[in-house]
């Protein structure tokens, strides 16, 4: 897959979607293309992320550990994107991600993604405006949780 | 040394000025009757006075000695001499004063040579004596001097003394010699025209030195200014980390430019007055020869005086000058380098200098083995006589691993270095075994004690180098020499006892096997190895010996090595896990994590002919891709390659760093490219000129198939690149074939990384986790084929940089540590030596570090006092005395000093 397709996958993701065209073929012109075996991880929950994941080909399992083991949260297939927390902010993984089939993924550093964000103000309102609506999203859920809770 | 120059010259070269003074009195002689005779050409053979008549001879060599009128006038013959007619009598006299002038010239040869050798050795002996000195500083003195004005002392300061070594006796004499010829010469001719001259002499010899008083002053000003300035630059460069972190350039350019400022100054005021007294001195020595032609001619016309004396005696005014001011300039010369002189000898003369004896060079010795450290009553102060060891005794076994706890201010440092008699305790006794540690030579003490402190220098050799430093104490093995190379080194030899330097070889093997319990090199090897093992440094030098390269012709038995663990890794390229993890460089197969030049080559480049960026222009690269169909293809592909980066990176701010991480255009060039581009969309490709052609085409050659994706290497591409690969090989000219070295299965590549020699292909970076897995592998292959040592030993010729720059700082410490180790000292004291490692790895360290030294002593100031359970003892230190001692559990339960030092960290 060449770099245009890779261009042309990118961009159905939100957060990349405001980002000057030109910028995101930079984007992925800068950054790695990956291939995983199945049941080879990503990410490790715990580790310091820089980069994150988008899938182009296969499909991957986001798991979080629990007393009982780790439990599967998430699948995510192709033009998804994961682990895309740590090109925000210095935090351990939240999640492992493992290759549930050979997976062909792009990595998207964070110096790189950063890079980009700098030069498009635009993208990077675009940007706020999504993890806003997330922390929206999840203060609802967690809202209603305590509400269950209670009840 | 000698205080004054000129008694430091008599000392060392009065034989050989001696030598040269018979020399210097001959030319006199020559120079004598050279003046003499051109009177006599004019006056006896030109105008004719010896020849009345056309048949009338004149003798030649004819000798006559006349005393002067005071002592009778009368004459004596000596010789009679040859009669010669007219012309003959005239080339004669001709071929005689040729012959004196080459005679003349010959003799100043002589000693000109004479007195350059002498100031070359005279030169070489003050920089030795200045070298030998340093190296007998006491450490205190080193706190007070910087390496870099020592440095410009000894290279810059002393060098113009060499030249006037050779000038410092020779040169009045010649000089004084010379001008006294000619003064006696013009008296001789005429006593009133000889008295002018001695008069204009006089006044030029009294005036010039006092004008120069002042350049003297300055001279010295400057010297002492430039001296101080090469301090600075080498502060700059010290503390370049701290003027970058605390933003102080500017500062530090203002300082720069001050002390410049004020060199100029001070050279700007040399200058003119130099220049002011050479008008002053050129003024009179003109004025001389006016007075010569208005008196001398007036002589002439009214007969007083005939026209050959007066063209002998303008003649010899003329050489007049020129000694006078000569002698004059040395004279100045010999005040300034007596005062250049002085300025160094002062920074060199230093009280409590080590006497030589410390330092003389003794082969084997007596070194303590068994029995104790007896320190009785230690006492040491500071520079500001304040005490900092008071009164400190205590007795450690020579098999005994003691600790030394502290704070900062207990003395714990200095006591470290008072063990190893770094410094010398102002009074109390330290023994060893016996031995009397403060009165013993260097050669006991360097060898039967080690020290590491915090922060150690490394040479800028290699790590073997290093680490065998500390085994150099006198040449174990003389080299042998044949024949020629045994005449130069005897020349060599004699030439450095002539200059009073060592006769030491450096060419001998240095390295005591025998201190490291070696007994020939591979013994050596083993030993080096061991201590690497206890440092924690092997896994270090083996990566970096992976990642080296080295010419494998010298080293077959690594080559063939390398080889086999080739063959053995392409077994285990078809197993699952590794399959597909490295692309193996075959003949038959683009490579697709290679450059596309590297594909063409398929092989490394050797010299810059098939350099990546040199094989565009390349006129047989061309020949291939116009042959195998390839050149219109590739120079499309380039033009492709530029208009992506061009819309790529046209839309970053300048200086980006992507630029430099990503581009293949330079920011620079990308204008350039951007307007070759609108030509290309107007004319075509061909109507760039060959340059330009050449730049688009060097473009493609950058790129690797998998890494940048641009989506213009297709199989078919791929196909007839190889083509074109196997193109270049056949029919690859004579004159060229040493400019590559192609990938051949059977042989090691020289250009190539031990690592990349041995994977002999491009590890798939596309697949995650491809380096680590690969890398495992590696070493578990040159595990089963006993390469590791070998991998490891070429790590170790690994060049560490200026004090070990190159290696990280724990990596620095760890292998100071092992240089002390490896001479096996019956006493090795640490002075937190552990510091720069990481906390894990310092207890892991000294723990390998005790158990290779069981039965040895280790003395280790610790920096984390609970290490100090480590060690069989304790002794605590508080304010320069010795607190408590014992073993660390019993001292840790006691509610002593320990314990409070332990609850407060």
């Amino acid at each position: 897959m060449s770099l245009d397709q890779e261009v042309e996958l990118i961009r159905r993701i939100p957060i990349f979607k405001k980002i000057d065209l030109a910028m995101l073929k930079l984007l992925c012109f800068s950054s790695e293309r990956l291939t995983f075996e199945a049941g080879q991880v990503l990410c490790n929950e715990g580790d310091i992320g820089d980069a994150a994941y988008v899938v182009i080909a296969g499909s991957v399992a986001v798991s979080v550990a629990t007393p009982t083991g780790s439990l599967v949260v998430q699948t995510l297939g192709t033009s998804e994107i994961v682990g895309e927390i740590a090109i925000f902010v210095d935090i351990p993984r939240t999640a492992t991600v493992t290759a549930v089939s050979r997976v062909e993924a792009l990595r998207i550093a964070k110096d790189q993604f950063m890079g980009v964000i700098r030069e498009n103000p635009d993208a990077a309102l675009e940007l706020i405006r999504i993890l806003a609506s997330r922390l929206a999203a999840t203060t609802a859920r967690l809202t209603k949780a305590l509400a269950e809770k209670r009840a | 040394m000698d205080r004054s120059l000129f008694r430091f010259i008599l000392r060392y070269s009065k034989w050989e000025q001696l030598r040269i003074a018979p020399l210097v009195l001959m030319t006199m002689v020559v120079y004598f009757f050279s003046l003499d005779l051109p009177k006599t050409i004019i006056n006896q053979a030109i105008q004719g006075k010896s020849f009345p008549t056309p048949e009338s001879t004149a003798p030649i060599f004819r000798m006559v000695v006349s005393l002067p009128q005071f002592l009778g006038g009368q004459s004596f013959l000596l010789f009679e001499g040859f009669p010669l007619e007219r012309l003959p009598y005239l080339f004669a006299l001709s071929m005689i004063f040729v012959g004196l002038i080459v005679l003349n010239g010959g003799l100043k040869f002589q000693i000109n040579t004479m007195k350059g050798w002498m100031g070359e050795r005279m030169l070489r002996r003050l920089r030795y004596i200045l070298l030998d000195l340093v190296l007998r500083f006491p450490l205190a003195r080193f706190r007070r001097i910087k390496s870099a004005e020592l440095a410009t002392m000894i290279k810059d300061e002393v060098e113009p003394l060499g030249g006037f070594i050779g000038e410092a006796f020779i040169a009045p004499l010649f000089l004084g010699g010379q001008a006294l010829t000619a003064v006696v010469f013009i008296l001789y001719q005429h006593v009133f025209l000889g008295m002018i001259a001695v008069v204009m002499v006089t006044v030029q010899a009294i005036l010039i030195p006092k004008m120069r008083r002042r350049l003297l002053v300055l001279a010295a000003a400057r010297q002492l200014q430039a001296r101080h300035l090469a301090g600075r630059i080498g502060e700059c460069v010290d503390g370049a980390v701290e003027i970058h972190a605390h933003d102080t350039s500017n500062y530090e350019r203002a300082e720069m430019a001050s002390r410049l400022g004020l060199l100029f100054r001070t050279r700007f005021e040399y200058y003119q007055r130099k220049f002011l007294t050479k008008f002053v001195n050129n003024l009179l020595a003109q004025v001389t020869p006016f007075l010569f032609y208005t008196v001398g001619g007036y002589l002439v016309i009214t007969g007083r005086l005939d026209i050959g004396a007066l063209v002998a005696v303008i003649a010899a005014y003329k050489d007049l000058p020129d000694p006078v001011k000569e002698l004059i300039d040395w004279d100045q010369e010999r005040l300034d380098v007596s005062i250049k002189y002085a300025q160094v000898i002062e920074q060199f003369t230093v009280e409590d200098v080590i006497q030589p004896e410390v330092q003389q060079l003794t082969p084997a010795c007596e070194l303590p083995r068994q029995g104790s450290i007896v320190a009785s009553n230690l006492t040491l102060n500071d520079d500001s006589g304040a005490p900092v060891l008071n009164g400190v005794s205590f007795e450690v076994p020579l098999d005994q691993h003691v600790a030394v706890l502290g704070d900062h201010a207990s003395g714990r440092a200095e006591l470290a270095q008072l063990l190893t008699r770094l410094v010398a305790p102002a009074s109390g006794a330290l023994e060893v075994g016996g031995v009397d540690m403060v009165r013993a030579p260097e050669a006991v003490t360097g060898r039967a004690t080690g020290y590491v402190g915090a922060v150690s220098y490394l040479f800028p050799t290699s790590v073997r180098e290093n680490l065998v430093y500390a085994l150099k104490h006198y040449p174990v093995r003389e080299p042998e020499y044949e024949d020629r190379a045994r005449a130069e080194r005897e020349r060599q030899v004699r030439e450095s006892t002539r200059a009073g330097n060592t006769v030491l070889d450096i060419n001998a093997d240095w390295i005591d096997y025998q201190s490291a319990d070696a007994t020939d090199a591979p013994e050596m090897e083993k030993r080096i190895h061991d201590v690497l093992a206890t440092v924690e440094l092997e896994e270090t030098m083996f990566e970096l010996g992976l990642r080296s390269t080295i010419d494998l012709e010298q080293r077959r038995d690594l080559a063939d090595g390398l080889v086999r663990a080739r063959q053995a890794m392409l077994q285990h390229f078809s197993e699952p896990g590794v399959q597909g993890l490295v692309e193996r460089f075959d003949p038959a197969r683009y490579i697709g994590n290679a450059t596309l030049a590297e594909n063409l080559l398929f092989g490394t480049p050797v010299g810059a002919t098939f350099e990546i960026g040199n094989l565009a222009g390349n006129a047989y690269v061309r020949r291939v891709l116009a042959e195998t169909g390839l050149a219109a293809d590739l120079l499309t592909m380039g033009h492709k390659v530029a208009a992506s980066m061009v819309e790529l990176f046209s839309g970053l701010p300048p200086g980006h760093e992507m630029f430099e991480r990503f581009s293949f255009i330079r920011e620079d060039d990308l204008p350039h490219f951007k307007e070759l581009l609108v030509r290309v969309s107007d004319a075509g490709l061909d109507r760039l000129d060959e340059a330009e052609r050449d730049q688009l085409l060097a473009l493609s050659f950058k790129l690797i198939a998998t890494r940048h994706r641009l989506g213009l290497i297709d199989e078919a591409l791929e196909a007839r690149i190889l083509v074109a690969r196997r193109y270049f090989a056949e029919h690859l000219p004579q004159e060229l074939r040493g400019a590559v070295e192609f990938f051949d299965p059977a042989t090691c590549n020289r250009s190539l990384s031990l690592q990349d020699n041995i994977l002999f292909g491009k590890v798939m970076t596309t697949q995650a986790g491809a380096s680590a897995s690969i890398g495992r592998l590696l070493r578990q292959v040159l595990d089963q084929q006993n390469m590791r040592g070998l991998v490891v030993g070429v790590g170790l010729d690994f060049q560490v940089g200026v004090g070990g720059a190159r290696l990280a700082v724990a990596d620095r410490q760890k292998i100071a540590i092992g240089r002390a180790l490896l001479k096996r000292p019956a006493v090795l004291v640490l002075d937190q030596a552990e510091a720069p490692m990481d906390p894990t790895s310092q207890k892991r360290v000294i723990q390998r570090i005790l158990e290779h030294s069981k039965g040895r002593c280790v003395v280790w100031v610790l920096q984390r006092l609970e290490l100090g359970e480590l060690f069989d003892r304790v002794l605590v230190l508080q304010r320069g005395r010795v607190a408590e001692q014992g073993s660390f559990a019993d001292l840790k339960g006691n509610n002593g000093v320990l314990h409070d030092l332990l609850s407060k960290n």
